[in-house]
C-alpha cells in the first residue's frame, strides 16, 4: 500500500509538471499583454510599459519564466508589489497579494460543494440502481429508469435557475444558497449548500442509478451468485454481500474518470448560484485576463482530480482482493 | 434406479465396487419440463424427464451441451428465475415436491440437504471472499452455528478436501489457489452440511487431465464417508464410467437410455449412445478406423421433433417396424433397464452386436 | 497392441523431408514489475529450448496440460510470435526473425485452425469472404475464379456450396469450425497448425471434424502440428507426438511408443489419468486389460519459477536429488525405438499396464 502511494505520488507529481507546463506555455502565448491591459489603452507609453512589464516579470523569454514560476513554488519569489513565500503559485498585480493566498481562501467552497455533490449522488444513485435492481421488471423500476434517463440530460445552468426561482423564491422550500465556513456553524453551511449540492448531483445521480442498476444486474448473473444462492443463502445475503460488492467496480471506475466532469460542474454551480468558490475566480481572471491567478486554479483543479484518481484506485483494491497495489 | 436389475456377471467395467440399488428413492423426477420463454419463442430445455437416485448411490447424466442435462438438475435446486422460466412436473425428495415448494424451504435445502458444485471453480466462487467464509456461511446458516465453530468446521473441511495447511489457507481468497485447489473448495463448501445430494455439473470439464483424476478420486472417497447420493452430471462417457452406478443418456431434452454403468456401456440399446460411444476416440482403439460420428447436428429446442428427437440424425429409423413411425410417434423410456427406440430389443441387439460393437473395439 | 504394425514403424531416416525444424526453440514473456520504476523483473518461460521436426505431410502431435506452452509453441511456428531464442527453419530457410515482408511469401504455406470457432470467425463477413478473402490477399487467381474454389472447399470440408452467401451465426460450431478448415485449406498450405481445433465442441461433432482433418491430412498430404490435451484424439490423429510439461518436451516418439511403451513418469501419469470406457468383446471379456494407477500430487508450478533440473520432479514420484542438479537431455534412452526420445534420469519401464505396475502411484495423504 504504501509502496502504491508512493509509486502513484511520483507520477501524479509528473504529471503535475506536465500541466503546468502545457498551461503556462499555452497562457503565454496567447496574444494578450497584460501589461496593456494593466495601464489602460492607449494611457502608457512605451517606457511606461516597459517598466509595468518588468513588474509583472513578463519581459523574460518564456521558458525563463516557466523556471522562475517552477522555482518560486519551493523557494518563494519576490516582486516589486510584495513577496510571495513559498511555495508560491504566481502574484496576483490585481489585488496585490500572492495567488496561493486567494486561492486558499476560496478552495473551502469549492471543497465543501465537490465532496457534498460526490456524497449526494453516490448516496442516491446508488441507493436508486439498489431499488430498481431489487425490483427489476416492477412499476419501481421502470419509474426509476424512466426518470434517471430524464434527468440524465438535466444540465446545471438550467436546473440552477430552474430550481432556484421554483424552491427559493417562489415556494420558500429552501433557504437562500450561499457559502458559510462550517467552522461559523455546520447548520448554516448545510442549509447554504443543499440546493447547490442537489443541483450539481443531479445529472450525477441520475447516471450513476443507471450505471448502478446495470451492474447490478449484471452481478446478479455471475456464477459465484449463483453459487451463493445454491447454499440456501436468502435474496437478502446474495444482493448484499455477493452482487453489490462486484457492482462497486464499474462504478469506481466511472467515478475515477468522471472527477474532471464533477470539478467543472462544481465550477459551474458556483457561478449559477454566485458562490465564492474556485469556479468564480476562474472565470473573473479570465474577464480580468488575471494569468497568475488562472494558472494557479487550473493547477488546484489539476492536483484535486490526481489526488482523487488514486483514491479511487486505493478504492480497487479494498473492493476486490485480487487487486494488489504495488 | 428402481428396477435395476443385479449388475451382470463378468469383470466390473468401472473402478467402483458394486453397490446394491437402495429399495425407496431418495429423489424421484416425474415428467419434468423446463420452458424458458426467449425473444424466438419458448425453449423446451427440459421435455418429459423422469428418473430415480437412491440413497448412497451415483447417477452419471450424460449428454451434449442443450441436452437438458444442467438445467434439469438446476430445477431440483430451484435456481431458475420463476418468471421466466415455467416447469412441471414433479421433484419429489424424500416424498416432498420441490417444483411446488416455497422459495423460504429452497432456502433451507439448498446447501444443507442439497448441494451443487459447479463446472469452473474460478468463477463460481466469490472472489471478494476468503475461502473459509465461504465454506462457513452455509453451516451457520444451516446448523446455527457460530462464527468460531464454522470457522473450524471450514478448516476440518478443507483438510478433507485434501487442501495442505488448512489452518493457514482457510483465510485465503480463492485467486490464491490453483485451478485443482479451487474445486476441492468448492466440493468442501458443498459437502460442509453433509448434503443428502450432491449435484456435480461438469466437475471436472475446466480442469486439466491429471486434475481430473484426483478430484474423481476424492469425490468417490467423500461419497464412502458422508454417503452422499451424487448426481455427476457431464459429456465424458470416460468419467461417468468411472465415478457412477447408474447412466441415464440425455438428448434434446430428453433421457433416451438408462441402465447401470455396465449395462449401458457394454450393451448400448440406444442409437445415440452407440454414436457417443463411436465419436470417441479411444487410447486403446485401432487408430486406423476413422470414428463413427453421429452426421448432423442436435435439433432445436425451439421447435424439438415431435417425434423421436433423435430421428433426423439416426441411421436405423428406417429399420423401425412398420407401424411406427420415428418422425411422429414419441417413443417412450421404459422404468430400469431400456432405451427411448422403436426398435424392437432384438434388432437392437443384433445391431450392436453385428454392426456398432465390431466398429468399436 | 503390443504387435507393431508396418504403419507405426517409424520411417527410415532420410526418406522423411523436414519441413519444420525447432531448434533450442524458446519464448520468454516479460513480467513486469519492481519500484518505483516499473521493469522486467522475470519471465514466463512459456516455451524452453524444444528440439522437433515436422516432416512434410505429417502430423505431428503435441500434447501437454494447459500453461505447458503448447498453443506458445504452435504460435511461434506460425510466427505469429517471435522466439526469444533458438531457431526455426522452413524449408531450408531460417525464419526465426524473419520480418514481415520476408514472412510474406511462406504466410500462405503455414495456416491456423484456432480452439473457439465463434470468435475466430468475422460475424461481418460471409463464408465466401472469409474463406475467399485469403485468396484475395495473397493475389491467387485459381481456375475457374475464387468463387468456384470457395464452393470446391466448401463441398470439401462438407458444408453445401450453397452457403457461399451465409454469415457465421448462421451455422453450428461443428459448422464453423468447418468453415475454420476450409479457410486454412483455400491458400493449399503445406502445414497446418491446429490449436485445440475440436476441444470446444461437443463429443458427436468433435468426431465428424476429427475425421475430416484426417481426410485432409491424408489426401491432401498437408502436415499438422496438432495441439490438443486430449491424448486420444491426438493419438487418433498424429503419427508422432510430443509430450510437453512446463515449457519443455519431455517425451516425442511415434504414437506407438509414447501411448504402449512411454518411458516418461509424466506420460505414464498422463494416459493413467485418463478416464476411459472399459468395453468388452461378445463373450464378456474386457476388450483390453487394465491400465496402470498413478496420481499425481498437486498442479502445475508456475512457468515464472519453474524447478531447477528436471521441471517435473516436483510431482514425481521417482525424483531423487540428481533431478534437481542436473536437467535430464532428451535423447534415445536404452530400450527406445528409434526416434523415440525421453527426458528423464530415471525412466520407466515401456508399459502402461496394471499388470506390470500393481501397486498404484498414489499421492502422500495430507498432513492436517
Amino acid at each position: 500500500m504504501l509502496r502504491f502511494l508512493l509509486r502513484r505520488s511520483l507520477g501524479a507529481l509528473a504529471i503535475l509538471l506536465l500541466i503546468s507546463a502545457v498551461t503556462f506555455f499555452l497562457f503565454y502565448a496567447i496574444p494578450r499583454n497584460p501589461a496593456l491591459l494593466a495601464c489602460g489603452k492607449g494611457v502608457c507609453t512605451q517606457e511606461q510599459l516597459a517598466v509595468v512589464e518588468h513588474n509583472l516579470g513578463i519581459d523574460k523569454p518564456i521558458p525563463q519564466q516557466y523556471w522562475e514560476y517552477m522555482v518560486g513554488i519551493f523557494a518563494g519569489r519576490e516582486f516589486p508589489a510584495g513577496s510571495c513565500p513559498a511555495p508560491c503559485l504566481g502574484f496576483s498585480f490585481r489585488d496585490n497579494r500572492p495567488v496561493l493566498d486567494t486561492i486558499l481562501d476560496r478552495l473551502p467552497t469549492t471543497l465543501s460543494l465537490a465532496a457534498g455533490g460526490v456524497v449526494v449522488f453516490l448516496v442516491l444513485g446508488l441507493g436508486f440502481g439498489m431499488v430498481a435492481a431489487w425490483r427489476r421488471g416492477t412499476l419501481t423500476d421502470r419509474t426509476v429508469s424512466s426518470t434517471s434517463l430524464v434527468l440524465s440530460s438535466a444540465q446545471i445552468y438550467f436546473l440552477g435557475p430552474l430550481a432556484l426561482a421554483l424552491l427559493v423564491y417562489n415556494n420558500q422550500i429552501l433557504s437562500q444558497p450561499g457559502y458559510f465556513p462550517i467552522t461559523e456553524g455546520p447548520g448554516a453551511w448545510f442549509a447554504g449548500l443543499l440546493l447547490p449540492w442537489l443541483v450539481l448531483s443531479t445529472i450525477f445521480t441520475a447516471q450513476y442509478t443507471r450505471l448502478s442498476r446495470a451492474a447490478l444486474i449484471e452481478q446478479l448473473q455471475e456464477d459465484h451468485v449463483r453459487t451463493a444462492r445454491a447454499k440456501g443463502m436468502g435474496r437478502r445475503t446474495v444482493f448484499f454481500r455477493y452482487a453489490w460488492r462486484g457492482s462497486l467496480i464499474p462504478i469506481v471506475t466511472v467515478l475515477g474518470i468522471d472527477m474532471g466532469s464533477l470539478i467543472g460542474g462544481a465550477m459551474i454551480t458556483e457561478q449559477t448560484f454566485a458562490l465564492p468558490g474556485l469556479g468564480r475566480l476562474a472565470v473573473d481572471s479570465v474577464t480580468q485576463s488575471n494569468l497568475p491567478m488562472l494558472m494557479g486554479v487550473m493547477l488546484f483543479a489539476a492536483l484535486m482530480i490526481v489526488v482523487f484518481n488514486i483514491i479511487v484506485d486505493a478504492c480497487y483494491a479494498l473492493i476486490d482482493p485480487r487487486v494488489r497495489l504495488a | 434406479m428402481t428396477t435395476t436389475q443385479p449388475a451382470a456377471p463378468g469383470p466390473e467395467v468401472t473402478g467402483r465396487p458394486a453397490t446394491e440399488p437402495a429399495a425407496e428413492p431418495f429423489l424421484s423426477v416425474r415428467d419434468l419440463r423446463v420452458r424458458f420463454g426467449t425473444e424466438d419463442g419458448v425453449v423446451k430445455a427440459v421435455d418429459g424427464l423422469s428418473f430415480d437416485v437412491a440413497r448412497g448411490r451415483t447417477l452419471g447424466i450424460v449428454g451434449e451441451s442443450g441436452s437438458g442435462k444442467s438445467v434439469a438438475n438446476q430445477a431440483i435446486l430451484g435456481l431458475h428465475n420463476p418468471k421466466a422460466t415455467d416447469i412441471t412436473g414433479q421433484i419429489l425428495l424424500e416424498g416432498e415436491d420441490l417444483v411446488t415448494a416455497r422459495e423460504r424451504r429452497m432456502e433451507q435445502l439448498r446447501g444443507n440437504k442439497i448441494a451443487i458444485i459447479f463446472q469452473d471453480p474460478l468463477t463460481s466462487l466469490s472472489p471478494y471472499h476468503t475461502v473459509g467464509q465461504q465454506i462457513a456461511e452455509p453451516f451457520r446458516k444451516h446448523r446455527g452455528a457460530g462464527r468460531r465453530e464454522a470457522r473450524e468446521r471450514a478448516v476440518e473441511m478443507l483438510a478433507k478436501v485434501g487442501i495442505p495447511h488448512p489452518a493457514r489457507r482457510v483465510d485465503d481468497y480463492p485467486h490464491q489457489f490453483s485451478g485443482g485447489m479451487r474445486q476441492r473448495v468448492m466440493i468442501a463448501m458443498a459437502l460442509v452440511c453433509d448434503p443428502d445430494l450432491l449435484i456435480a455439473d461438469e466437475p471436472t470439464t475446466a480442469l486439466d487431465v491429471t486434475v481430473q483424476a484426483q478430484i474423481l478420486d476424492l469425490l468417490l472417497e467423500l461419497q464412502q464417508e458422508f454417503g452422499s447420493a451424487i448426481i455427476m452430471i457431464t459429456h465424458d462417457l470416460g468419467v461417468v464410467s468411472r465415478v457412477s452406478d447408474d447412466i441415464l443418456v440425455m438428448y434434446a431434452g430428453r433421457a433416451v437410455e438408462r441402465g447401470t454403468v455396465h449395462d449401458v456401456l457394454s450393451r448400448p440399446q440406444h442409437p445415440y449412445t452407440w454414436g457417443l460411444l463411436g465419436s470417441m476416440p479411444r487410447l486403446g482403439g485401432d487408430v486406423g478406423k476413422e470414428l463413427v460420428s453421429i452426421p448432423g447436428a442436435p435439433p432445436s429446442l425451439l421447435d424439438p421433433p415431435s417425434g423421436c428427437p433423435f430421428a433426423p440424425r439416426c441411421t436405423f429409423r428406417d429399420e423401425v417396424p412398420d407401424n411406427l413411425s420415428c418422425a411422429d410417434d414419441r417413443p417412450a423410456l421404459p422404468d430400469g433397464r431400456g432405451a427411448a427406440c422403436h426398435l424392437t430389443g432384438e434388432r437392437r441387439t443384433v445391431l450392436f452386436t453385428e454392426r456398432i460393437r465390431p466398429r468399436l473395439l | 497392441m503390443t504387435t507393431e504394425t508396418a504403419e507405426t514403424q517409424p520411417a527410415p531416416a532420410g526418406t522423411r523431408t523436414p519441413l519444420m525444424t525447432a531448434e533450442g526453440l524458446t519464448k520468454y514473456f516479460p513480467v513486469r514489475g519492481g519500484f518505483p520504476i516499473k521493469r522486467t523483473v522475470g519471465a514466463v518461460h512459456a516455451v524452453d529450448g524444444l528440439d522437433f521436426t515436422v516432416h512434410e505431410g505429417e502430423s505431428f502431435g503435441l500434447v501437454g496440460e494447459s500453461g505447458c506452452g503448447k498453443s506458445t509453441t504452435g504460435r511461434l511456428l506460425a510466427r505469429l510470435l517471435e522466439p526469444s531464442g533458438g531457431t526455426l527453419t522452413y524449408r531450408d530457410r531460417d525464419i526465426t526473425h524473419a520480418s514481415r515482408r520476408e514472412l510474406a511469401p511462406i504466410r500462405s504455406e503455414i495456416q491456423m485452425i484456432f480452439q473457439d470457432p465463434y470468435s475466430s470467425l468475422n460475424p461481418r463477413q460471409t463464408v465466401g469472404t472469409i474463406i475467399g478473402g485469403p485468396m484475395e490477399i495473397n493475389g491467387i487467381r485459381p481456375p475457374g475464379g475464387r468463387a468456384a474454389r470457395v464452393r470446391e472447399l466448401l463441398e470439401t470440408v462438407g458444408l453445401n456450396p450453397e452457403h457461399y452467401n451465409r454469415f457465421p451465426h448462421e451455422f453450428s460450431g461443428g459448422q464453423r469450425q468447418r468453415i475454420g478448415v476450409a479457410r486454412a485449406l483455400a491458400l493449399e498450405p503445406r502445414l497446418i497448425v491446429a490449436d485445440e481445433p475440436v476441444s470446444a465442441l461437443d463429443v458427436s461433432i468433435q468426431a465428424q471434424v476429427v475425421n475430416l482433418l484426417r481426410k485432409v491430412q491424408e489426401e491432401l498430404g498437408i502436415a499438422f502440428l496438432f495441439i490438443a490435451h486430449d491424448l486420444a484424439v491426438v493419438r487418433h490423429f498424429s503419427q508422432r507426438i510430443a509430450v510437453m510439461y512446463l515449457g519443455k518436451i519431455v517425451e516425442v516418439g511415434d504414437r506407438e511408443a509414447i501411448h504402449q511403451r512411454p518411458r516418461h513418469p509424466y506420460t505414464h501419469a498422463l494416459l493413467s489419468a485418463v478416464p476411459e470406457v472399459a468395453l468388452e468383446h461378445p463373450d464378456g471379456t474386457p476388450a483390453e486389460p487394465p491400465r496402470e494407477r498413478i496420481r499425481l500430487q498437486g498442479d502445475v508450478p508456475s512457468p515464472t519459477d519453474p524447478p531447477s533440473g528436471c521441471r517435473f520432479r516436483t510431482r514425481c514420484w521417482k525424483a531423487q536429488d540428481l533431478c534437481a542438479e542436473q536437467e535430464p537431455p532428451l535423447v534415445r534412452i536404452e530400450g527406445n525405438a528409434e526416434g523415440h526420445l525421453t527426458a528423464c534420469h530415471f525412466p520407466e519401464a515401456g508399459t502402461t499396464l496394471a499388470a506390470d505396475r500393481p501397486e498404484p502411484v498414489l499421492p502422500a495423504p495430507v498432513e492436517p
